[in-house]
């Protein structure tokens, strides 16, 4: 079975006739895992004891289907590292809630997803555990953090699979390969078990290759969670309802700093020709402003390391993971333990952090971003007065090559320009395939307002169904 | 224009240490991206309150009930060193010899 022509619908159709069962739907997968992977290096672990459901209950579509887990999610008694040397032994003695719904929702977590160490990267090249392969193009990169992700869902290793999104995270690399991906309002998903990097800004969702297997599997594990305080009480809502939607009327505001000089001009031509097809099937379109877009870039990575320097912490070599050997003293545990256990871009990162906190730096840096960051907000606030959704390109630039872009932290970081908005106010926000540019995929950007992520569905679904981009087949991986 | 000791310093306080050559490479790319971050200073925020989160949630709080968690054989898994079921670390002060 080629699982890339698959929906989770269709599988369980498959399953509700006998044609396959929830056993050979696994092995299946780990067969195309093992083939596919020696060229793309999307999976950290293969998850091959995973006790499958055998007492299905097939009225849910996601009973007996696979999916993959980043590896940032603890799954318990499945190896979960985060991408890192520090935690590269470690073996969860508990599952995040996301992944508890998954097991209650019966589907089969098939694998651990290669990311960029603790999240932290665009490109997937900051992993431990090697870089992943764009689908596309194997000589490219397949975006980040949540690249394995990308690359497992584009090459059709699995149908969908669960990423996480602290500046981009899901959006970004879901736009390299040519997949759905969203990340949903900040409190709509637990994060317990989410191996934490920037709390105010992480959010957990999904990648699929068509919408309404995201829309089937966020209604799954979206919702209140009394271990994870931040998480609303807000009912949810079955978010296939807001398929295939008539878009008359919609409001669409199109920022021009997303269509300004920094994006390459091949991607804006596909952007527009996807406004324009919005605006054809009765769309009303505002041409707004986000005028603070020029600093999200610094804001983010102030507030995000400084986020990340306080929750790394925890490692240090003392209750898990890596703990260094040629030590004197408890001191040399701890400096030892994180200067070998963890990779230069997240050191970078906990130095920015610790700056940007430390006594005289305080003011200057993180509270000037945290008071900047109030600014965005408001920003958004004021053109979700007049508008239903927000849309632009998800990046400023397709895939990059391999080696690229790694040696320079400055040109990586600017790849987040225009994801990083919607984590620092908190709004859901999605990437959908629009097209090619330079033959690698194109995605389009669409947020919402606070827990609407159901006119991000509508619109999605509605591109979706005019372009049909999922009927395209990536290019890298023919022999 | 931030000095290798700064960096230093700073690594300390993140307990963290570099070599020399890594110091070396570490100081010009932190002080590219503090740079970065300088131009945060010609936004004017006189006035405006800073956000450090963004739900409408303030305080949660729940019963102080007893529930079930962890045992301490879990919990005591991924430690690398314990003796009597608790968790083994290295003396505090400097060991003459090893």
């Amino acid at each position: 079975m080629n699982i890339s022509n698959e929906t989770i619908d269709s599988l369980n159709q498959k399953l509700k006739d006998g044609s396959v069962t929830a056993q050979e739907l696994a092995n299946e997968t780990f067969s195309t895992i093992a083939k596919k992977d020696e060229k793309l290096n999307a999976f950290i672990t293969v998850n091959k004891d995973v006790e499958v459901a055998t007492d299905l209950d097939l009225s849910n579509p996601l009973a007996g289907v696979p999916i993959a887990v980043k590896d940032n999610i603890v799954t318990d008694g499945v190896k979960t590292t985060a991408g890192s040397h520090i935690l590269d032994n470690f073996m969860p003695v508990y599952d995040a809630t996301v992944v508890s719904k998954l097991k209650e929702n019966q589907m089969t977590i098939v694998g651990k997803t290669n990311m960029d160490e603790f999240a932290m990267g665009a490109s997937n090249e900051t992993s431990y555990f090697g870089e992943v392969h764009n689908p596309w193009n194997l000589t490219k990169v397949p975006g980040g953090s949540s690249g394995g992700s990308a690359a497992a869902v584009s090459s059709g290793e699995v149908i969908a699979a669960l990423g996480s999104d602290t500046g981009g995270s899901i959006r970004q690399p879901s736009s390299f390969t040519g997949i759905f991906g969203i990340k949903p309002t900040f409190g709509r998903v637990s994060r317990w078990g989410l191996i934490a990097f920037g709390s105010s800004l992480d959010q957990i969702g999904v990648m699929s290759k068509r919408v309404r297997d995201s829309a089937q599997v966020l209604t799954a594990i979206a919702g209140y969670d009394d271990k994870d305080a931040t998480t609303s009480k807000r009912e949810v809502p079955d978010y296939t309802q807001f398929l295939n939607q008539d878009i008359t009327g919609l409001r669409v505001a199109v920022p021009e700093e997303y269509m300004g000089a920094g994006v390459k001009p091949e991607i804006k031509e596909v952007i527009q020709n996807t406004i324009d097809l919005l605006e054809q099937n009765g769309a009303v379109i505002n041409h707004v402003s986000l005028p603070h877009t020029k600093y999200v870039v610094p804001t983010y990575y102030l507030i995000g390391s400084s986020e990340a320097s306080s929750n790394l912490q925890r490692f240090d070599g003392i209750r898990y993971g890596f703990r260094a050997t040629d030590v004197n003293n408890l001191e040399d545990v701890y400096v030892k333990s994180r200067s070998e256990g963890f990779g230069d871009e997240v050191k970078r990162r906990i130095m920015l952090g610790t700056f940007a906190l430390s006594a005289g730096y305080y003011d200057a840096y993180f509270k000037k971003a945290s008071q900047i960051r109030t600014l965005i907000v408001e920003d958004f606030k004021e053109i979700f007065k007049d508008n239903d959704v927000i849309v632009g390109p998800t990046s400023p630039t397709t895939a990059f090559g391999i080696g690229e872009e790694i040696s320079d932290p400055l040109t990586m970081y600017a790849n987040d320009i225009l994801t990083i908005s919607a984590n620092l106010a908190g709004v859901p926000a999605a990437s959908v395939p629009a097209g090619m540019a330079d033959e690698m995929p194109v995605g389009f950007q669409i947020m919402a307002n606070h827990f609407d992520e159901g006119s991000i569905f509508k619109v999605a679904s509605f591109i979706e169904s005019q372009n049909k981009f999922y009927e395209k087949t990536p290019t890298g991986m023919e022999d | 224009m931030i000095t290798k000791e700064e960096i230093a310093h700073v690594a300390s306080l993140a307990k963290l240490k570099f070599n020399d050559e890594e110091l070396a490479k570490f100081t010009p790319q932190m002080d590219s991206i503090i740079e970065m971050a300088n131009e945060l200073g010609e936004v004017d925020t006189t006035g405006v309150k800073p956000t450090t989160q963004i739900i409408d949630v303030q305080n949660v709080y729940r019963e102080d009930v007893v529930v079930k968690s962890q045992t301490r054989e879990q919990l005591l898994k991924n430690v690398p060193e314990t003796k009597d079921g608790f968790i083994k670390v290295p003396s505090i002060l400097d060991k003459e010899e090893k």
